[in-house]
C-alpha cells in the first residue's frame, strides 16, 4: 500500500518536545520523509473502531507484584563509572534551578 | 581443527566425550573471526583472551558448558561495552550488570566473548543504520544481512559464531535469519525476560536465538526462557524441554496459509521456494488449510505508530546525564539534553523518536496511538481465531531476498513496508521462527537464501520448532 499522501507536521516543534536538536538539512529531510510516513499511517484514521474495547487488549494476560522488600540493587561505584561527570559519589550536572 | 562450522549439539557431544576441549572451540572461533570478519563486519567487539580463560575453567556437565555464544550489542553483559551500535553509548558505557538471559546463559555454562553489530537501538531492517560499522551478507557481500540483528545473523551464517542472541521487535531476528540462511526464533512475548535488553518498544521486544540448526534454537530457548521477577511482563510458564518433541514430525498437523500473506508483491522466486517447502510439509503428512487474517493490511501502519511511540518514551533516558556521551560545554540543562541527543542519535533513531513523539502528542493521541492499539487487538483476535482451526501458520518471511546495500536508503517508508510478514507476530505477542527453505541464484551468480516463516500461538514454541525441524530435514 504505497502512499502519495503526505501530511505536514511541524518537525521543529515536535523535535523540541523530544529534546533533540536538528539541523536545517535534517529538518527538511524529516519533513518530507515523515510527511509520507504519516500519510501512510493515516490509513488507520478511516477505520471505524468505536466498538473495539482497548481495556482487554494487552498481549500480557497476567500481572503480579513482588513482595515489598528491600534488596541490593547495583553497586554505586559501577554505576558512577559510566557517568560523564561525577564527584563525591554523585553525578555532576549543570545548575538546574536558579538561585 | 575447524569447529566453528558445527552446531552446539555436535560440539557438546565431542566436549562430553573428551574428543575436543572448549579451548579448541575458542581457537577455531578466533581463527574464523580473524579470517572472515574483516570482510563481513559482524562483530563490534570481542575478547578472545577472556574467552580462553573461561574455556579452561568450563564446566562440561552444564547444558551449554564450553560453548561460546555471540551477543547482540543491545543486551547487557557485565563488564562489556554495550553500545547498541550508537554514537550515544560508544566508548562510554560499560554494562554494570548482566541481563537476565546472560545470567541464564552463564549458569548453563556458555562463554560470552563477542558483541555483534546491529541497526542503532534496533531501529532498522538492514543493519545499515549502525553508527559503528558495516555488516554485509556472507552469501553476497554486495547485499545487506538484514536487520536489526544483522551482525548476529551474519556471524552465524559465516560460521564465525556457533550461535548468537538477537532481539526482535518487528522481525529483527526472523528477517536477518531469512536473508542469511540461518534459523531465527522470536519467542512468544513473555517467554524470555527483557531485563537487561536495552528497550526499543517494550510491548513488542523479545530476545531470541539465531542458530545454525533448529535443534540449537531449541537448546538456547531452553537456556534463556523463564519467568523473571525483574521483568513484570515475563510469564510463569510450564517447564518444557524444547528439544523433546522436535523429531515428532508434522503428520496430523494442520498448517494454515493466510491468503493475505500470499498475494501480489512477493518475488516469484521467493514464492516458489516457499511453495516447495509447503508441498514437502504436505508430503510429510501435514494438512494445509487456507485461512484469513483480515486485518493484515493495517499491521504495518499500527506498528509504525506503536513502536515509535514506545521508542520515544524508552529513549528519553538517553539524556547525557547518567551515562553515554555528554555534549561539551552545555549552556544549561535543556541544551545538554538537546545537543547530546542530537550528536548521539543517527537519523533513523531521530526520525522514529520524532514520529513517536508526534503520535503521542496532545491532540493526536486518540487519532493515532489509541486507534493503533485497537487495531492491534483486532490483529491479535485474527490469530486467535486462526489457531482455532490450525496448529501453526506458514508464510514467507520477506517479500524479497536480501536487498543490495544502499537500496531504499532515502526512502524509509519503502523499508517499513517490507516488514509486512513479520510485524503482526510482534503486535499479537505470538511466536515465530524463520527456517531456511532454499536458495535463489542472483544475476551476479550468488546464492541468496530464502526463509520460511512458521508462526505459532502464544507459548506455542514446541509446535513451530517441530514444523521447522521437518522443513530443515527435508532441505
Amino acid at each position: 500500500m504505497s502512499s502519495e499522501k503526505t501530511e505536514q507536521i511541524d518537525v521543529r516543534y515536535v523535535a523540541n518536545l523530544a529534546r533533540i536538536d536538528i539541523s536545517d538539512d535534517e529538518c527538511a529531510m524529516f519533513q518530507k520523509q515523515l510527511g509520507s510516513i504519516i500519510g501512510y499511517i493515516d490509513t488507520l484514521r478511516d477505520i471505524n473502531l468505536d466498538t473495539v474495547d482497548v481495556e482487554n487488549l494487552d498481549a500480557i494476560d497476567e500481572t503480579y507484584l513482588r513482595e515489598d522488600t528491600c534488596k541490593h540493587s547495583l553497586d554505586q561505584e559501577d554505576l558512577l563509572r559510566n557517568a560523564p561527570e561525577s564527584a563525591k559519589g554523585q553525578i555532576r550536572v549543570p545548575k538546574v534551578v536558579d538561585a | 581443527m575447524e569447529l566453528s562450522n558445527q552446531s552446539i549439539t555436535a560440539l557438546r557431544k565431542q566436549l562430553v566425550s573428551g574428543d575436543i576441549s572448549s579451548a579448541d572451540i575458542i581457537d577455531s572461533l578466533a581463527n574464523a573471526i580473524e579470517t572472515k570478519d574483516a570482510k563481513i563486519g559482524a562483530y563490534l567487539s570481542h575478547d578472545i583472551d577472556t574467552a580462553k580463560q573461561e574455556a579452561a575453567a568450563a564446566d562440561l556437565s552444564l547444558p551449554l558448558g564450553g560453548i561460546p555464544i555471540a551477543i547482540k550489542d543491545n543486551i547487557n553483559v557485565k563488564g562489556q561495552p554495550c553500545s547498541c551500535a550508537s554514537h550515544f553509548l560508544d566508548g562510554s558505557y560499560t554494562s554494570p550488570y548482566d541481563a537476565t538471559v546472560i545470567g541464564k546463559l552463564r549458569a548453563a555454562g556458555a562463554i560470552l566473548y563477542g558483541r555483534t553489530n546491529m541497526d542503532e537501538f534496533a531501529m532498522g531492517s538492514t543493519t545499515e543504520n549502525s553508527a559503528l560499522g558495516n555488516t554485509v551478507n556472507p552469501h553476497d557481500i554486495t547485499r545487506v544481512p538484514g536487520g536489526s540483528s544483522g551482525g548476529s545473523a551474519a556471524a552465524v551464517a559465516s560460521q564465525s559464531a556457533i550461535a548468537a542472541l538477537g532481539s526482535d521487535t518487528g522481525g529483527s531476528i526472523r528477517q536477518p535469519a531469512s536473508y542469511c540462511g540461518v534459523v531465527g526464533l522470536k519467542p512468544s512475548y513473555g517467554r524470555v525476560s527483557r531485563y537487561g535488553l536495552v528497550a526499543f518498544a517494550s510491548s513488542l521486544d523479545q530476545i531470541g536465538p539465531i542458530t545454525q540448526t533448529v535443534e540449537d534454537s531449541a537448546l538456547l530457548l531452553n537456556a534463556i526462557s523463564g519467568v523473571d521477577p525483574a521483568d513484570a511482563t515475563s510469564l510463569t510458564q510450564t517447564n518444557v524441554d524444547f528439544t523433546d518433541s522436535l523429531n515428532e514430525g508434522v503428520s496430523g498437523m494442520k498448517l494454515g496459509l493466510p491468503k493475505e500473506y500470499f498475494g501480489d508483491g512477493i518475488d516469484p522466486a521467493v514464492r516458489s521456494k516457499v511453495d516447495d517447502s509447503i508441498k514437502k510439509l504436505e508430503a510429510a503428512g501435514a494438512e494445509i488449510v487456507e485461512i484469513s487474517l483480515p486485518h493484515t493490511e493495517y499491521a504495518v501502519a499500527a506498528y509504525y505508530i506503536i513502536a515509535p511511540a514506545e521508542a520515544s518514551s524508552n529513549l528519553s533516558r538517553f539524556d547525557g546525564i547518567r551515562y553515554g556521551n555528554r555534549v561539551e560545554d552545555p549552556t544549561e540543562i535543556i541544551d545538554l539534553y538537546r545537543r547530546s541527543r542530537e550528536q548521539g542519535f543517527g537519523p533513523e533513531v531521530k526520525r522514529r523518536i520524532i514520529l513517536g513523539t508526534y503520535v503521542l502528542s496532545s491532540g493526536y493521541y486518540d487519532a493515532y496511538y489509541n486507534k493503533a492499539q485497537k487495531v492491534r487487538s483486532l490483529i491479535k483476535q485474527d490469530f486467535a481465531n486462526a489457531y482455532q482451526k490450525v496448529d501453526a501458520i506458514l508464510s514467507p518471511v520477506t517479500p524479497n531476498v536480501a536487498p543490495k546495500i544502499g537500496a531504499d536508503k532515502d526512502n524509509p517508508l519503502q523499508q517499513y513496508l517490507a516488514d509486512i510478514f513479520t510485524i503482526s507476530a510482534n503486535l499479537a505477542g505470538i511466536c515465530g521462527i524463520s527456517v531456511p527453505c532454499g536458495k535463489i541464484t542472483s544475476d551476479s551468480g550468488s546464492e541468496l537464501p530464502v526463509g520460511l516463516q512458521i508462526l505459532g500461538p502464544h507459548m506455542g514454541e514446541q509446535a513451530i520448532l517441530k514444523v521447522a525441524k521437518s522443513v530443515e530435514s527435508s532441505n
